[in-house]
């Protein structure tokens, strides 16, 4: 008959080890389908200067929301798509405006940088969509633009899509280094 | 314990048969029936079927009953019957039942066939022509002519005219979804990469209500789409209307309403002809009033339903893609007020 | 030695035993033992041990997916009910066809393959035991992975059959997609690895006499789906593979824009899918042409018959794959074919059945739980092949695919068809396997309820789908009038849910406190229970001989038994395919940590090449290591099998 003892242990272990993961869960296969507040549009500001009165408070690194959640930079590809940033920026290689896969940011490139410049706009034609799309929308949007550049770890960055294939899979591309200073650009 | 449950056997076997008989009989009829037809084809399919049944049934009841007279007859046996003449008796038997079994089953296969030649020959030159377009999760329609001009867009609800052929041309713009109306015909996928057609008909008025039936995701569940058969000349009057493009607001709430949807989110995705809304990411609006259901058949289209959807989308459907809005109550009010208007 | 083992040991070892016999039976018991301790664990590679294990764990998996089936009717009860959201709802029914078709309904099959086939045939051991043992840890790996992988909410989420696109890369974000398509991996390695161990050891490990028309029936099915399994399984593991490729390096098979085609995976996956239903099906046949005979008293009716409509409905099976895919709008005439093919398999299954019956009409019956179990599969299954001619036809298949009227179908022919003869079987085997009889009156309530439950469950289901319900939703209107069917077929499923319940706490009791069984409770007739309950791991104290289709009731007074295979070894007799005449000796490896090894090194590269193809080449290289670990030549095993070789004594029938 079965050798119960080994059998116990085995057991025991596993369930152990499986309960701890569990407990973990897991950030990327989350599906959020609505944030809370549910539809709210408010921006969150970044400072625009450096001057600050006082002892100057550095600006803390936000981690992107979704820049874990495979589900938001998937929404992020297909809302890229619907409203239309495609039409400036391709699909990453820029034309009427600048390129998103490469390392240069104008207005920066870390998430709240990008968050501020979809909602409020920036000069020379990017338009302003405050009001046009929930917060949790441009989020989402934001953390596809990163993963453009390969800013995204591997399992979170979208394959290729149902399309004709014109540019480098997410996943496949190599991490940029942002190499332009925010306030440094000639425009 | 042996002979009691020699005894429940029959009578398992009577009390399922009358279970099963009930529950048979206790609606065929009704939206979204296959045993409900109202057209050509769902009344081929639906005699096949009914010809299957009975015939199913009896060979169940046959071989059943040679099993429980096997069984009853063994209880009294008192040494076994493998006499070479016994054998020889029930090879004759088997070979009878296997032969009977193929001619039924041959039968079967001509039923078949003959209901798929008649399910097909709805092909017409005079046919309503319609492209379908499967989303997640709801239904394009493109009433196709000629003239460009004419072309309507709508979604999720069609009308058709009664006893007149509706070709339907069918694709998915993302994952493969599956076009079924249960009343009128079977189902057809709808495939990416591909254009699958099919045709239906619809024998008499009525409203026939269809779902997707190719699972597509979060919201497969609540993809349905509503297919109003009418008198040609209702049928006609109707697309003149659809072919209009939206009416304009009449009072200044109706006039605020559509200030809000062209300077909010909804402008991003949907279109009303006849206004700045171009967007065709999601349904078409423009006669959204004059459609019975929204959300792909999920509510009926009522003014409180459509705040709800409108505020919150993914508490009724979640996951769909229509995000939840911010609205003040003066302006989601005002937005309805402009929704409802159009007819 | 547990007490049971100890005591019908005794009991047949004492009789007619010679002190020559006796020293013979130590021997062997030396050579033959399976090592112990808690490395010792993973070094078995005995067929009784690993198939043990197998069922065991196939069982668990039959229960978790027993438990998501509870989850799915609770959630499906009521209109609107709010028990599962559609994320959650979504993951469990794709957990719950995985983990039975794939965990479940293939690997039980295989497991009672594994450790009948050899003790039916006459023999010591299964071929290639390490492969054996490899095979099953593959498996235990994959599902363990699976359901890890769940718990970390990457649990598959597009159905048993994961359609593309929307399990490509564009609709299906992050890892659960590829979890699905590397549990296939798995799974279907170790299918592969336990098909042909199995034709191996029926073609050439048959006791001498059992020529090829003398094999039992549950062999020649176990035979049928081997053979299947290696025509059907690569399929399925090329579509996954594809389907990981164009998920993971931006391969385009199934992308239409760039040339692909969305139906490539339709046609890949249900070329396997119809087989494998029938790899499920057969051997569940041969289970009940196992059993009838002992209950009826009497040798089953058209043996010939029976093997022509097993390998028949194996071939045919191949074709009728199409079916799965009528509402594709694929050529008329093309489909038709399929419908003609669909019918024509009906009439094998009818041989059988028809035969079956003839088997009851001439005998002598016995009601226990086994045979209760075999006529509930009567009833349950030809309720589903009915119901399958139906959807056989092209144009009601339209009306009906994709709704519920085909969970009625496919439950009434998996569960009527496949479940109810294994439970079946576990009643008849489990004296076999374990020494202990199940209880009798227990069994009859978990066959009533069983019975009473599955009906409950699935008949409502029928017009459900008539109704217009389709299938894998998570919700439904209140307005479809679909809510009373809805809540009887849940009430039916928690009914199984008791029974099932029932069986388990049967079992423990059973062990621990069951009726000894002794070699051979039931009188039965084939060679499994010419040994004791448990077998010895030498199986046989006496290799055996055969002398006609039923082993021990056409066993002569004098029948011979062979000698001259040597008991210091592990030495078996291989006998030639036809007629299994002695052909020569081979010596089995001995038990080994390699098999183990592998399979974690195996596991390891699967899993990671989900992740990154790099896995691929970095991982390889343990599995190298480990194959080289495993094929290392042995010194010692290499001069005993020189020495046997040298030793030149043909095996003798003897007698007894």
């Amino acid at each position: 008959m079965l050798d119960l003892r080994v059998v116990r242990h085995i057991v025991v272990g596993l369930t152990a080890i499986l309960f701890a993961l569990a407990a973990s869960g897991c950030v990327r296969e989350q599906r959020r389908f609505r944030e809370i507040p549910p539809g709210a549009t408010a921006a969150t500001a970044v400072r625009q200067t450096e001057l600050q009165p006082g002892q100057p408070q550095p600006e803390e690194q936000i981690k992107g929301p979704y820049d874990e959640n495979a589900y938001a930079v998937s929404e992020g590809q297909r809302l890229y798509e619907w409203y239309n940033c495609v039409g400036c920026h391709m699909h990453g290689g820029g034309n009427i405006g600048p390129p998103l896969m490469d390392d240069k940011w104008i207005y920066g490139g870390s998430p709240e940088n990008i968050f501020d410049t979809i909602i409020e706009g920036r000069p020379n034609g990017m338009p302003s969509y405050r009001g046009r799309m929930p917060n949790q929308q441009v989020w989402q949007i934001v953390a596809y633009v990163r993963s453009m550049s390969g800013q995204l770890s591997k399992d979170v960055s979208p394959g290729r899509t149902d399309d004709m294939n014109v540019k480098t899979v997410e996943q496949s591309k190599g991490k940029e280094q942002p190499t332009t200073k925010p306030a440094e650009h000639p425009q | 314990m042996k002979t009691a449950t020699k005894q429940l056997r029959p009578g398992r076997c009577l009390a399922l048969v009358c279970a099963a008989s009930v529950l048979l009989c206790s609606g065929c009829a009704g939206v979204q029936s296959a045993l409900d037809p109202a057209g050509l084809q769902a009344h081929r399919i639906s005699r096949l079927w009914w010809l299957m049944f009975w015939v199913c049934l009896s060979v169940f009841v046959i071989v059943m009953g040679a099993l429980g007279y096997a069984l009853w007859r063994s209880r009294r046996r008192e040494r076994v019957a493998t006499e070479p003449e016994a054998e020889r008796s029930m090879t004759r038997w088997v070979t009878g039942a296997v032969v009977v079994s193929a001619a039924i089953l041959f039968i079967l296969l001509i039923a078949d066939f003959s209901t798929g030649r008649a399910i097909t020959s709805l092909e017409s030159s005079d046919a309503v022509m319609i492209k379908v377009t499967g989303h997640q999760w709801w239904w394009e329609f493109t009433y196709d002519d000629p003239v460009p001009s004419q072309q309507v867009t709508t979604a999720n609800e069609i009308h058709i005219p009664v006893g007149r052929p509706v070709r339907l041309e069918m694709t998915s713009h993302d994952v493969i979804h599956s076009f079924w109306v249960p009343n009128l015909h079977g189902k057809t996928d709808l495939l990416v990469g591909h254009q699958t057609v099919t045709w239906l008909q619809a024998d008499r008025p009525g409203t026939y209500r269809g779902q997707c039936a190719e699972y597509c995701g979060h919201q497969h569940a609540h993809m349905a789409l509503l297919v109003v058969a009418e008198p040609p000349e209702d049928f006609k009057a109707w697309l003149d209307h659809e072919r209009l493009p939206a009416a304009d607001p009449s009072n200044d709430e109706q006039r605020r309403g559509r200030q809000i949807f062209l300077t909010r989110a909804w402008v991003m995705c949907h279109q009303i002809r006849g206004t700045d809304a171009g967007a065709r990411s999601g349904p078409d609006l423009t006669h959204l009033a004059s459609r019975q259901t929204i959300a792909a058949g999920t509510l009926p289209n009522n003014r409180g339903n459509l705040g709800g959807w409108v505020v919150d989308s993914q508490g009724i459907k979640p996951g769909n893609k229509m995000p939840p809005n911010e609205l003040s109550g003066e302006e989601l009010q005002a937005l309805l007020s402009y929704l409802e208007s159009l007819k | 030695m547990t007490p049971t083992e100890e005591a019908t040991r005794t009991a047949d070892a004492e009789r007619d035993e010679t002190p020559n016999d006796e020293r013979e039976r130590r021997q062997l018991e030396e050579t033959w033992k399976e090592p112990g301790g808690f490395f010792g664990w993973f070094r078995c590679v005995h067929h009784t041990t690993i198939g043990r294990r197998f069922i065991i764990t196939a069982f668990i998996f039959f229960l978790l997916g027993g438990v998501e089936a509870v989850m799915i009717r609770i959630q499906l009860a009521r209109p609107e009910n709010r028990f599962l959201g559609p994320d959650l709802y979504n993951q469990i029914f794709t957990m719950h066809g995985s983990t039975m078709m794939f965990l479940f309904a293939v690997p039980v099959m295989e497991a009672l393959g594994v450790y009948l086939v050899p003790l039916m045939v006459g023999t010591r051991n299964i071929a290639f035991p390490r492969l054996n043992a490899f095979g099953y840890y593959v498996y235990l790996f994959g599902g363990i992975f699976l359901y890890t992988m769940f718990l970390l909410n990457t649990g598959p989420d597009n159905g048993w059959f994961n359609y593309v696109p929307l399990s490509g890369p564009e609709y299906a974000p992050g890892k659960r997609s590829d979890t699905w398509a590397q549990m296939i991996t798995f799974t279907e390695l170790s299918a592969l690895v336990v098909a042909v161990e199995l034709i191996v050891t029926i073609f050439k490990l048959r006791a001498p006499g059992m020529s090829l028309n003398r094999i039992p029936l549950f062999v020649w099915a176990i035979l049928v789906i081997s053979f299947m399994i290696i025509f059907a399984m690569p399929t399925i593991a090329l579509a996954s593979t594809c389907l990981i490729l164009d998920r993971l390096i931006t391969t385009q098979f199934f992308n239409p824009a760039e040339g692909g085609d969305v139906l490539l995976w339709q046609h890949l996956f249900w070329f396997f899918g119809h087989p494998e239903v029938y790899i499920i099906f057969i051997p569940a046949t041969g289970i009940v042409s196992s059993i009838l005979p002992v209950f009826c008293r009497r040798k089953v009716f058209g043996y010939t018959a029976l093997v022509l409509s097993l390998v028949s409905t194996g071939f045919i099976g191949f074709g009728l794959w199409l079916h799965h895919m009528f509402a594709t709008n694929l050529p008329k005439v093309g489909q038709s074919f399929f419908t003609a093919a669909s019918m024509m398999i009906a009439i094998p299954t009818g041989v059988q059945i028809f035969c079956w019956i003839a088997t009851l009409w001439g005998g002598r019956l016995r009601f226990k739980t086994p045979l209760l179990f075999v006529l509930g599969f009567f009833l349950n299954f030809i309720i589903g092949g009915l119901s399958g001619v139906m959807v056989a036809s092209v144009s009601l298949d339209q009306q009906v695919h994709d709704t519920f009227f085909v969970v009625a179908h496919l439950h009434y022919v998996l569960i009527g068809g496949a479940v109810f003869p294994l439970f079946a079987g576990f009643y008849y085997w489990f004296p076999k396997f374990t020494g202990r009889m199940l209880s009798e009156g227990l069994g009859r309530w978990v066959f009533a309820l069983f019975m009473i439950g599955f009906n409950l469950t699935f008949f409502p289901m029928h017009q459900l789908g008539l109704k217009g319900m389709p299938r894998r939703v998570y919700t439904y209107l209140p307005e479809m009038g679909w809510g009373g069917l809805n809540l009887l077929s849940s009430i039916g499923g928690l009914i199984i849910a008791v029974s099932v319940l029932l069986f388990v706490i049967d079992v423990f009791r059973s062990l621990r406190a069951g009726e000894l069984a002794g070699d051979n409770p039931w009188e039965a007739d084939t060679l499994e229970w010419a040994t004791s309950s448990p077998p010895p791991a030498y199986n046989f104290a006496r290799l055996p001989t055969v002398a006609g289709r039923a082993a021990l009731w056409d066993r002569r007074e004098d029948q011979p038994i062979i000698k001259g295979v040597r008991s210091d070894l592990r030495e078996m007799l291989v006998t030639n395919v036809l007629d299994a005449e002695p052909d020569h000796k081979t010596v089995l490896p001995s038990p080994t940590i390699w098999p183990f090894l592998s399979a974690v090194a195996v596991t390891g590269l699967f899993i990671g090449s989900i992740f990154t193809p790099w896995a691929v080449p970095v991982g390889a290289i343990p599995v190298a290591i480990a194959l080289v670990g495993w094929f290392w030549p042995n010194r010692q095993e290499h001069e005993e099998e020189l020495s046997a070789e040298r030793d030149g004594r043909p095996p003798q029938e003897v007698e007894a």
